[in-house]
Formats: structure tokens, sequence, C-alpha cells
């Protein structure tokens, strides 16, 4: 058995993939750790490594490899490696089209929950102004987001398509993105505080968010499962759902107690009166449905 | 009036419009330009509201004046409701502020219906042609038209848009004639098939090389049907969905159960509204674009209305036990489209498995499969429901909800979490 200490990332846990596939080293004899304080090829450096070509492996799996890579889960690196192996040593290269595998299957869900956070990074990121760029006049904007897995780089993307005519950072505890203009840098994560708690418009958003809920259809739990409730603290218009919540009922009580308005005549109006006119006359051809 | 109130008034009276989609949009994005946006993703949700809905785009009314007297409507002229009326360069200002703090995909404008349709149109265009031209906005924009509106006008909204709609309301003219005197769903048909033919032309991928690149026009059209304001049957809805779909290719028919307005009209008495027969018309919405399923299918004359227990492929996979068990081993992608508890997602990693190994019960718990669901309706290496009863006629008794729960009143939201996320994904 040999132990490989990788630093938690991507290319570190292919680079000693490649080695570790070049010695025709078998996943059950690896222990995978990780240390982002001494990596070393540990188990491996007393060897030579023989210069064989490393065999293609399918983009696809390079693709997952790198999503899954960001994910928590201990046992990501042994079950990549042993995806690897079966794609390549094990005559199973059909593998990535066997969702039932345990294996690939595994694979597939940690993919679903990075897709799943990085998409809640588009969505729920909140840009605030910080002011004006003082030679190029760009406004310029910050974030705090605070994403489950180490994503920042697979989602920063989007927003400089999104954002490319405004300064931006997003600053989250593992990592920051920020754009001037030209390219994306990447910064160490920052503690809450270095983020500022607001912005002038939040008070318009959260007026928005009154304003176009349906007390009359309270679903509390259909609106957690899509933004859960990990997420509020850092979304400004989550301070006044409960208020929404608590007076739903009321405000339902108020509407069905109303008493029914009466129609109006309609005014005097050449455009309604166009109307009536155009109703009156033989109406376009309308292509029947049974029933209706 | 100060800005705040009137988005307090105009998003309050632009809330009943349950479109809401910011997908299918061509794609384009702010680099290289002077502005902010991007379209042409999957659309996202920014947020979501007590109600459940997403919040994707900033859905307005320009004005909620109106001419028009729809008994369902909120802004109808008969409702003492206050008024109020954006500038355009109100909507601009706030849809370019909303937008940069990334609270929202884009711009959704609808308008009460002021002076006459020519006129409205032109006020909601030009808010969107300021967005484009003068912002050079990227985002998402969603406009409403107007069936009576010059097609001069329609088409200019559509070089702006990248979605534009025209609400139904209702699936039938008597319908109509009766909740909302103003309008006409023959005008209403004609005006979707003119907007057909005006995406059809300018999206064709026949074009000559070297012919001019045509003028930009909006990718997809999308209505709404009220359901639970006139009586017409889910079979009706249903149907006219279909012509819809099949006439004006529509990218969406959005269903929206009518629900109390604090301004209710004497011809329309309010009531809560029908959440889950909404939900089942979306489901069954979704049988028709999606499942291979047609609209005779899914309703029949004895049966007009989908049934608010069972999700309508499992109520039509009990009435149809004869063409089951499928094989997930053999059975063609049409065949596991229909059995109970398998969506399209799931259908597709089936398909492709299959070519590599031998389906087994605990590879379909592995996909997560809903077991107790798709069990009856399918043999694999290690199962088939010959002994669970197939034919029982206890076997419909098996997925009703118990007793206590059907009992309850389903005006009331019951839906259970997994149909929401059904509604969502389109699994079934």
């Amino acid at each position: 058995m040999r132990t490989v200490i990788i630093e938690p990332v991507f290319e570190s846990w292919r680079q000693s993939a490649r080695n570790l596939l070049a010695l025709r080293v078998p996943p059950s004899d690896v222990l995978w750790c990780e240390d982002a304080q001494e990596p070393t090829l540990f188990g491996l450096e007393n060897e030579t490594l023989p210069r064989v070509a490393v065999p293609n492996v399918p983009s696809a799996f390079l693709d997952m490899a790198r999503s899954v890579a960001s994910h928590t889960d201990a046992r990501r690196w042994s079950v990549l490696y042993r995806v690897l192996w079966r794609l390549t040593h094990g005559e199973e290269r059909h593998l990535l089209a066997i969702s039932t595998d345990s294996d690939m299957r595994q694979v597939q869900l940690w993919c679903k929950a990075i897709g799943r956070d990085i998409h809640k990074m588009h969505a729920f990121v909140r840009f605030r102004l910080v002011g004006n760029d003082e030679i190029t006049g760009r406004e310029q904007f910050v974030a705090w987001f605070e994403p489950e897995y180490r994503i920042v780089r697979l989602g920063a993307g989007f927003f400089e398509k999104r954002f490319a005519g405004m300064d931006w950072s997003i600053l989250t505890p593992h990592e920051c993105v920020h754009w001037d203009g030209s390219a994306m840098h990447f910064t160490p994560g920052v503690p809450r505080s270095a983020a500022p708690d607001d912005d002038a418009l939040d008070g318009l958003w959260r007026t928005y968010y009154r304003s176009i809920f349906n007390p009359a259809r309270l679903k509390v739990r259909a609106m957690q499962a899509e933004m859960p409730k990990k997420y509020w603290k850092n979304l400004p218009e989550a301070s006044v759902i409960a208020e929404l919540i608590a007076e739903s009922g009321g405000r339902v009580e108020k509407m069905l107690t109303t008493e029914s308005r009466p129609a109006k005549p309609a005014p005097k109006n050449a455009y309604l009166d166009s109307l009536r006119k155009m109703n009156t006359l033989a109406s376009p051809s309308l292509p029947s449905t049974k029933g209706s | 009036m100060e800005l705040q109130q009137k988005l307090e008034i105009l998003a309050d009276a632009a809330k009943y419009d349950a479109s809401c989609a910011s997908s299918g949009a061509a794609r384009k994005d702010s680099r290289g330009g002077k502005g902010v946006g991007s379209t042409g993703g999957a659309g996202i949700c920014h947020s979501y509201a007590p109600d459940g809905r997403c919040i994707s785009l900033l859905k307005v009314l320009l004005t909620n004046a109106c001419l028009y007297d729809c008994h369902y409507c909120i802004n109808r002229r008969s409702s003492n409701v206050q008024r109020a009326r954006f500038t355009p360069d109100e909507v601009v200002q706030l849809t370019l502020d909303f937008y940069k703090r990334n609270y929202i995909e884009g711009l959704f404008l609808s308008s009460g219906i002021i002076r006459s349709a020519d006129y409205t149109m032109e006020l909601v265009i030009d808010v969107a042609r300021k967005l484009r031209e003068e912002h050079h906005f990227r985002g998402y924009i969603h406009l409403k038209t107007i069936p009576e509106a010059s097609p001069s006008l329609i088409e200019l909204a559509g070089r702006y848009a990248d979605r534009i709609s025209i609400n139904i309301e209702l699936p039938t003219q008597e319908g109509l004639t009766k909740l909302a005197p103003e309008k006409n769903l023959a005008r209403t048909q004609d005006a979707m098939g003119h907007i057909r033919n005006k995406i059809d032309e300018r999206h064709a991928d026949n074009r000559k090389p070297g012919a001019p690149k045509p003028l930009p026009f909006a990718t997809g059209q999308s209505t709404q049907m009220i359901v639970g304001a006139d009586d017409s049957s889910d079979a009706v809805i249903l149907r006219r969905a279909d012509v819809l779909y099949g006439n004006y290719h529509l990218r969406r028919v959005y269903y929206s159960g009518f629900s109390p307005i604090p301004e209710p009209s004497l011809l329309l008495p309010i009531k809560a509204p029908p959440l889950v027969r909404e939900h089942r018309l979306y489901q069954a919405d979704w049988l028709l674009r999606f499942y291979g399923f047609s609209v005779d299918e899914i309703t029949t004359d004895a049966v007009p209305n989908l049934d608010l227990h069972l999700d309508p492929k499992l109520a039509w996979a009990l009435r149809n036990r004869a063409v089951f068990p499928a094989d997930v081993n053999k059975a063609s992608r049409e065949s596991l489209l229909r059995v109970p508890g398998l969506g399209v997602r799931n259908v597709n990693r089936i398909l492709s498995a299959r070519r590599y190994t031998r389906l087994r019960l605990a590879d379909l718990l592995r996909l997560r499969v809903p077991m107790k669901k798709v069990m009856p309706f399918i043999i694999t290496a290690d199962h088939n429901p010959a002994r669970l009863g197939l034919d029982d006629e206890a076997l419909r008794a098996r997925f009703l909800p118990p007793p206590r729960q059907a009992e309850l009143d389903f005006d009331t939201p019951t839906a259970a979490a997994s149909d929401i996320d059904s509604v969502r994904t389109g699994e079934m």
C-alpha cells in the first residue's frame, strides 16, 4: 500500500494519478491523503517513472474530475482514481455511459452538488456599489458570498461575461475574484468584515420583493427548497420573509371580506369603440378545438 | 409620487402574471461592450418569494391604469386600486440598478392599456429601446404585447426583446366574452401567428451564404391561461394549450390558478386559488411536450378533469395497465417515458447504461428512481411485477394518499415537495 499526499486541488491529484498510472499501480494499493502544507509524492519519490505515454481518457472525464476536485468529500480522490483506472486498465472504456455504476453515480452526484453550488453563486451573489474608479470613472461593486465548496474559479467566468462593463470583486472565505475590465484576478479568502454590509438600492429591492409576493399562495417549503436558509444572511430581501409570512393570513382574510365591486360603465374612448366594432364583425378563422 | 411607492403599486399589479422564464434567449454578453448583461444560458432564479415562485426578472407594469375591464384582474377599470405610472426612464434606471447588483436577469415589462393599443405599445417599446440602444443592455427583456397593436410595433418590440408574449387568459371565447369583454381569442391567436412567422423567418437556418443577416427578433413567445376563473375543464384548457404549441410554436404556456385579489369583482367572487389543479396542469403540459402524450390520452370525454390525487402519468398508467409491464432492459424510449416514476433524464441514463449492462432493481435505486411507484410497471433482470398483482383493482388504492389526507381541502396548498420539484425539473 502506498500513501500519496496531495494538495486538495485538481492539478495535484492529476499529476499523482498520471504517475501512478504509469507505474500501473492499481487503485486498491493507493491511500490518498490531503495536505495543503506538505504535498509530497511520498511513496513514489524513490522510483524512476517509466517513460510511457499516459493513456488518453475522454475529455468528459477530465471535466468531471475538475469539478469533483472542488468537493470536500475525502473519498473523492480515490474514487476518481478508481474510475480512471477502470477506464484505462480495467477494459471499461464505456464506464462514463453507465450512470448505474456505483463509482460513476457517486462522481455524478458530486458533480451535481458542485453544479448546484455554482448555480447558487450565480443567483445569490449581491453586489454593493462602493464608488467609482478615479481615473476610468467605472462603477465599482463588491459582493460577499459563502459557497459550500471551493467553486470561485469554476463560477467566475459567468460574472466576467455578464458584468464586463463594471469593476467588481466577489469576496468569499476561500478565495476572492476581481475584475477590472481587462482580466480576472484571484486572491486568497477574506473574512466577512472585508465586504460592505449594504447598498442604497437594497430598500427598493425589498419593496419589490414584498410587492411581487402573493399572500394567497403561501408555499414556504417550496421557497426554502430552492433558497435554503443558509443563504438568507447574505440576501438583503430575506429580512422581510418572516413578516410577509406572518401577515399573509390577515391579508387573504381581508380580501375575502372585501365587498365586490360592480362593473363601471365604459368611458368614452375611440379605441374601445373600434374594439367593439371589431368584435361584432366576423372574426378571423379560429382553429377549432374539440370541446371548446 | 415617490419612486418607491410607484414600484410598490406597479410590481403588485404585475404579480398575477406567472411567466418567469429567463432562458432560451440568443447567446450574447457584455464583453467588449459598454454596458452590462448576458443571456443564453439556462436562466437563473435570483430569489424566491414565500409563495414559492421564482424571482428572475423585474416584473412591473408601466402603468396599472387600464381601459379594459377583465374581471379577474386587479387593474381592470372598475377596480378601485390606486393607480400609478412609471416614466420610461424610471423603469430603465431601476432595471440597470437592479441588474448591476445581480438581483435580476432582466426586465419583464407589461402595461395596462391606455388611450389605445398602439399608444401603449409605443411606451413599452421605448423602455426596451433605451435599454438596448442608449445603455447597451444585453440582459433579458420580455415584453408583453397587445394583439390589436400594429404589426410594425410588434416587430419593433421583437427586435429589442428576447421573448414576447400575449396572454390568452381564458381558453374559450365564451369565457372571454363573459369575463374579459374587450379581449378576443381569434385576434390573439392571429397575432400569435404573425409572431410565429416572424420568429421562423428571422431564425431560419437556411440563409444563403453571404445573404444579409436578418434583423434581430425575439427567440420565442409564451402565454398564460388563468385556471378556475371560468368553468372550463382541464380538457378544454389542455386542448387550447395543444393548439398553441402546435400552431403557434409557443415556448411555454403558463397556468395561473385564479387567485384572490384585493379588489374582487361582483361577476367573479374570489375563492382560494386552485393550486393543486394548477400543479396537475403543469404536469400534464410536460407530458404533452416531453413525454409523447396526446391530450386525449391525458383527459377523456368521460373524465375531463385531471385527478387531483394522482399525477397524470400515473393516472394514465392505471387506466392502461395492459401496456405494462415495460422491460427496462428492452423497452423502447417511448415506452419507458410512459412508466410512472421515470423522468426524461433517468430514461436517458437507462438507455445509455443498458447497452453495457443488464439493469437490476439496485441500479434503479442508485438512480433514485421512486421504487414503490415504478415497480408495478417494470421488469428488470431480477424483478417481474406479476407477483405484485398488476391487474389487482387494489393497485390504484396503493397510490392514493392515506384516507386522512384525502379529506384535506384540495384548494389549499398540499402538493408534496417532491411534486413541486417535479414541476421545476420536468421529472415525473
